[in-house]
């Protein structure tokens, strides 16, 4: 979650020029350690998964030049020391995968200052502590504009994880996708307060469906959403990585969080000796958010979906093009015709038509 | 209302697997022996279950070798309690924690595949009886076999002469042992029952309840069914309505929340535990101490020599 | 004293065989898990950080289970401790005082003994096993923190993130050396074990607690019947559950949020038993255990061995302790029989 003020910020300017010579271009000889601190087990086929394929990616971009590390199941009140451990044993670059990560990271980082530290989803930075995140509520929206088209009952079901501003802002960016294509449409929403529970996840769909949900979305990690969809004979999305083998023939497509090419370009900027202090917010225009196919759907929707797609990837489409009417009938400050980053990232209302309060 | 046997239906998917474990622990508790591993076994069940199922492509064996798998640990445990007389309470909980690392390892391999659903069987007449019948009787195999086991239980317990001696020995085990009642092996084979029901209940998560491996899957559901036998208080009965109402709250609130109610989410997730302790209380305050346990549960059986 | 050291070993060998199984070095394993951290002052320290809230507890753990009550639910009172003094740091934000500190240790401690006197109650007064009951209550503890830092005393500037706002620095236990971790919590941990070590060797209390887990009527003779005994036994081991609990909150955790209980609670059990329910033995358990979950780190980081593996091995090392205590008993047993 990150602020257009930090990110303007001048101080993040002039520690960014002043972190490149801290970062010195490592030795030929000597291969670069980076290090990663994961929240879940590498095993969640979710965002700790995901993660751990750009790890992957960063060693087959390099061969023989890097030299990568990861802990699993780190708990974010426990986890400074897990950090330290990564600083302390010569990794150079450190990845933190998990928002409560961001306090340990910054006093690691303030002891280490040798030592580049990129953290996930955080809003505060220091010269050598990058922050970055990624639009996934671009591809909530057009996945909703699918669901629109695709459902029969008019109600589509949404389980989410925790009412944080990233999934608020899925929500919201779903249901308007949603609705330009299907001014009727409802969602309803199920929280189940975790990242990861296989079986409660599963349970929300069901209780969605019950419900007459015949498309269902999730905010949560585990493909258990899908699989249960896939049982009733209803239709899903995938989330995080590409989902199609656990519903091959009811999955729509998946949002997936490709941190690849990213990373990638982190590692080289260290390499290079060029690493600055950063914050990136961005999505599919950058390939960090990436579609998986478009499947089991008629080809006009298909063509509906890649049309927003590539709307999106120019620039053209914004999911919140101003006016955007919040629940309780207001418009939404808006100064260039859509709704900034900061007000994205720290987004915490439900706009006009989605039934409900956002949970306490 | 076409929503009510799906919910009902939802419910029992839910509440199965706890069922099935708590009713293995509860004849061993019945015995007298206390097992706090049943998470353990619960989550090995699962990480085998499904390994075994995916190497072999077959479902069924899944199950049957999740159920042993659970029963192999369980062994562990009996021996130590049972033979080297250990501490129940101290050897349930090294089960349980040896269980999780064993089943991380177990599983490995296998995380991130998929696996087909096993097919629900449906009961031709019974299935048109209105509401309930959708909601019983199109259920997954190994649902009905709950329902049989809990039978058998009830009966096996209460209506022969093995379940007679388990009883006896589980109230009070140094009469039982001057009655020549073999205390011990009599423990054992309740033990590995309760292992081998464990393990079940975990594969039953891990290949019809989501179908997919995942490390720590069983997140907390061994617990719950050990709180599922003291609410339970000695009944076969009360077992299966603690199971559904533990099952039915968790599906409740998810319904509240889709239906757009606003409750908070974490009183209802208590609401289990409190109500457990509550029952407890009734039951105390109606004249029967010790809330139906056991007379001499967890405590170690040293024959005198 | 033997015992758990050959327990040790043997649980180390079997760890080993499993580590060459899989294709790693068993010597190398012994040396990152179990020496290095050992021998590197960083390390160390980092070790009896962990070691800290695990003295805590287990040591009140040690009356619950010497007199043969068995409390499961540290945690909860853990937690509990932790709600109690991080709920005193959190209405006192942006104050400073010498008195918050002091003031938070207390709340934590009688929020911890509060909490436990539940399960003692529901015991001596109406029969009911503490054994589940203390555990039942540890989900209500977890839940009661989740509703708080997602409700009440979330960060309002935290951006609907669960968690409370950073606690000012008079709330926090300040570290012992320049820039380590290390905070005075230890030395409330090692007050505690000396505490018990006394209670237990000199007084007519602690010979109560052992006599009542072995024998009752002993008890009863020392003055000291059944009902007091578990009720005293639980507030000790609450009040020093939830005293771990605040220190963990202030000293290393700095802040309330969901899971900041770690299973510390469920990990002290296992310190207890494996430090052979004595006061040095808790603490020194504390240490082994705390060593081996720092080891495991640097495992994971240095030879790719997953944390699975080290959970693994707690389980079997306590396995070996309880066997080997139990062939300690026999033996003895034995030996008074042939006499």
């Amino acid at each position: 979650m990150l602020r257009h003020s930090f990110k303007l910020g001048a101080f993040a300017l002039a520690v960014g020029l002043g972190a490149a010579s801290l970062a010195a271009p490592a030795l030929a000889q000597e291969k670069l350690k980076v290090g990663f601190i994961y929240v879940g087990p590498v095993g969640d086929f979710g965002w700790s998964y995901q993660h751990d394929v750009g790890r992957k990616a960063i060693e087959a971009a390099f061969p023989g030049k890097v030299e990568t590390t990861f802990i699993e199941n780190v708990p974010e009140a426990d986890s400074e020391r897990s950090i330290e451990q990564l600083a302390r044993t010569g990794h150079k670059l450190i990845f933190t995968t998990s928002f409560g990560y961001m306090e340990p990271t910054l006093k690691v980082a303030k002891k280490y200052p040798n030592v580049m530290f990129e953290h996930a989803t955080g809003y505060k930075r220091d010269k050598n502590v990058a922050t970055y995140s990624a639009k996934f509520h671009e591809g909530r929206y057009i996945i909703g504009k699918i669901a629109g088209k695709m459902s029969k009952t008019g109600t589509i079901g949404y389980v989410g994880s925790m009412p944080i501003p990233e999934v608020i802002a899925g929500i919201n960016a779903f249901y308007l996708g949603a609705k330009s294509v299907n001014p009727t449409i409802k969602i309803k929403i199920a929280w189940v307060n975790a990242w990861f529970d296989p079986g409660k996840e599963g349970d929300a769909a069901k209780a969605l469906m019950d419900q007459g949900a015949d498309i269902i979305t999730q905010h949560t990690d585990s493909p258990a959403p899908l699989q249960q969809a896939a049982a009733r004979g209803n239709l899903a999305f995938g989330q995080a990585s590409d989902m199609t083998a656990f519903g091959p023939k009811n999955i729509l497509t998946s949002i997936i969080d490709d941190w690849n090419p990213y990373y990638i370009e982190r590692t080289r900027a260290m390499l290079e000796g060029k690493w600055a202090s950063q914050d990136v917010f961005d999505g599919i225009a950058k390939g960090k958010v990436k579609m998986g196919p478009y499947v089991n759907m008629p080809d006009d929707v298909k063509k509906i979906a890649m049309e927003t797609e590539e709307g999106i990837r120019t620039g053209k489409i914004d999911p919140f093009t101003c006016p955007v009417i919040a629940q309780d009938g207001k418009a939404v400050e808006c100064k260039d015709g859509k709704l900034n980053d900061g007000q994205i990232a720290g987004m915490n209302f439900y706009v006009q038509g989605i039934e409900g309060t956002v949970p306490k | 209302m076409d929503m009510l046997p799906l919910i009902l239906a939802t419910i029992f998917t839910a509440a199965t697997p706890l069922l099935i474990a708590a009713l293995g622990e509860h004849v061993v508790e019945r015995a007298g022996v206390l097992n706090l591993g049943v998470e353990g076994m619960m989550i090995v069940g699962a990480a085998t279950g499904f390994a075994a199922a995916v190497l072999s492509d077959s479902s069924v064996f899944g199950l049957l070798a999740g159920a042993l798998a659970g029963m192999a640990l369980s062994a562990v445990f009996g021996v130590l309690v049972i033979f080297f007389a250990t501490n129940q309470v101290a050897t349930g909980l090294a089960l349980t924690i040896l269980g999780l690392g064993l089943a991380g390892l177990i599983g490995q391999n296998f995380v991130g595949q998929p696996r087909g659903a096993i097919a629900a069987i449906e009961i031709p007449l019974l299935k048109d009886i209105p509401v309930l019948g959708k909601a019983i009787f199109t259920g997954d195999p190994v649902f009905y076999l709950s329902l049989v086991l809990v039978a058998l239980v009830a009966f096996g317990l209460n209506r022969t002469r093995i379940g007679l001696l388990l009883r006896a020995v589980g109230e009070n085990h140094t009469s039982a042992h001057s009655l020549g009642l073999p205390v011990r092996r009599l423990r054992f084979w309740a033990i590995l029952f309760g292992g081998l029901m464990a393990g079940l209940a975990g594969a039953y998560l891990s290949l019809i309840y989501t179908r997919f491996w995942s490390p720590g899957m069983s997140a907390g559901r061994g617990w719950i069914a050990l709180a599922l036998v003291v609410f339970a208080a000695g009944h076969v009965w009360r077992l299966v309505l603690g199971a559904y109402l533990f099952g039915g709250i968790t599906v409740a609130q998810l319904h509240a929340q889709a239906g757009a109610i606003a409750l908070p989410s974490q009183l209802l997730s208590a609401l289990p535990y409190l109500m457990t302790i509550a029952a407890l209380l009734v039951l105390s305050l109606s004249g029967r101490k010790g809330g139906g346990a056991a007379g001499s549960l967890g405590q170690p059986f040293v024959p005198e020599r | 004293m033997l015992t758990p050291v050959l327990a040790l070993v043997v649980a180390v060998l079997i760890g080993g065989l499993i580590v060459a199984l899989m294709g790693k070095s068993p010597l190398t394993a012994f040396r990152v898990f179990i020496l290095d951290p050992l021998t590197d002052p960083w390390a160390m320290q980092e070790v009896l950080l962990k070691a800290t809230p695990l003295t805590l507890i287990a040591i009140g753990l040690l009356f619950c289970f010497r007199a043969s009550r068995w409390n499961i639910g540290a945690e909860g009172q853990f937690l509990l401790g932790g709600i109690c003094g991080g709920g005193v740091a959190i209405l006192a934000h942006g104050m400073t005082g010498f008195w918050i500190l002091p003031a938070m240790l207390i709340a934590g401690a009688l929020g911890g003994l509060a909490y436990a006197a539940i399960p003692a109650v529901l015991r001596t007064r109406f029969g009911i096993s503490e054994i589940l009951t203390s555990l039942m209550l540890v989900y209500v503890a977890d839940l009661l923190l989740d509703y708080l830092v997602r409700g009440p005393w979330r960060d309002p500037k935290g951006f609907n993130f669960p968690q409370s706002v950073a606690f000012s620095d008079s709330a926090v236990l300040q570290p012992l050396f320049e820039g380590g971790r290390l905070h005075a919590g230890l030395l409330l941990a090692l007050a505690a074990v000396l505490v018990a070590f006394v209670l237990f060797r000199r007084t007519l209390f602690g010979f109560a607690v052992s006599a009542s887990g072995d024998a009752p009527r002993a008890a009863n003779f020392a003055g000291f019947n059944e009902s007091r005994i578990t009720v005293l036994v639980f507030l000790i081991s609450g009040a020093l559950a939830g005293l771990a609990g605040v220190v963990e909150v202030s000293g290393q955790v700095g802040q309330l949020r969901p899971g900041f209980g770690q299973g510390l609670g469920f990990t002290a059990i296992i310190v207890a038993f494996l430090g052979r329910l004595t006061p040095a033995g808790a603490g020194l358990s504390a240490i082994v255990i705390a060593v081996l979950l720092i080891g495991a780190e640097s495992a994971q980081v240095t030879l790719k061995l997953p944390f699975d593996l080290t959970r693994f091995f707690m389980g079997l090392l306590l396995l070996c302790v309880l066997v080997g205590e139990s062939l300690n008993r026999y033996r003895l047993e034995i030996r008074k029989g042939g006499a």
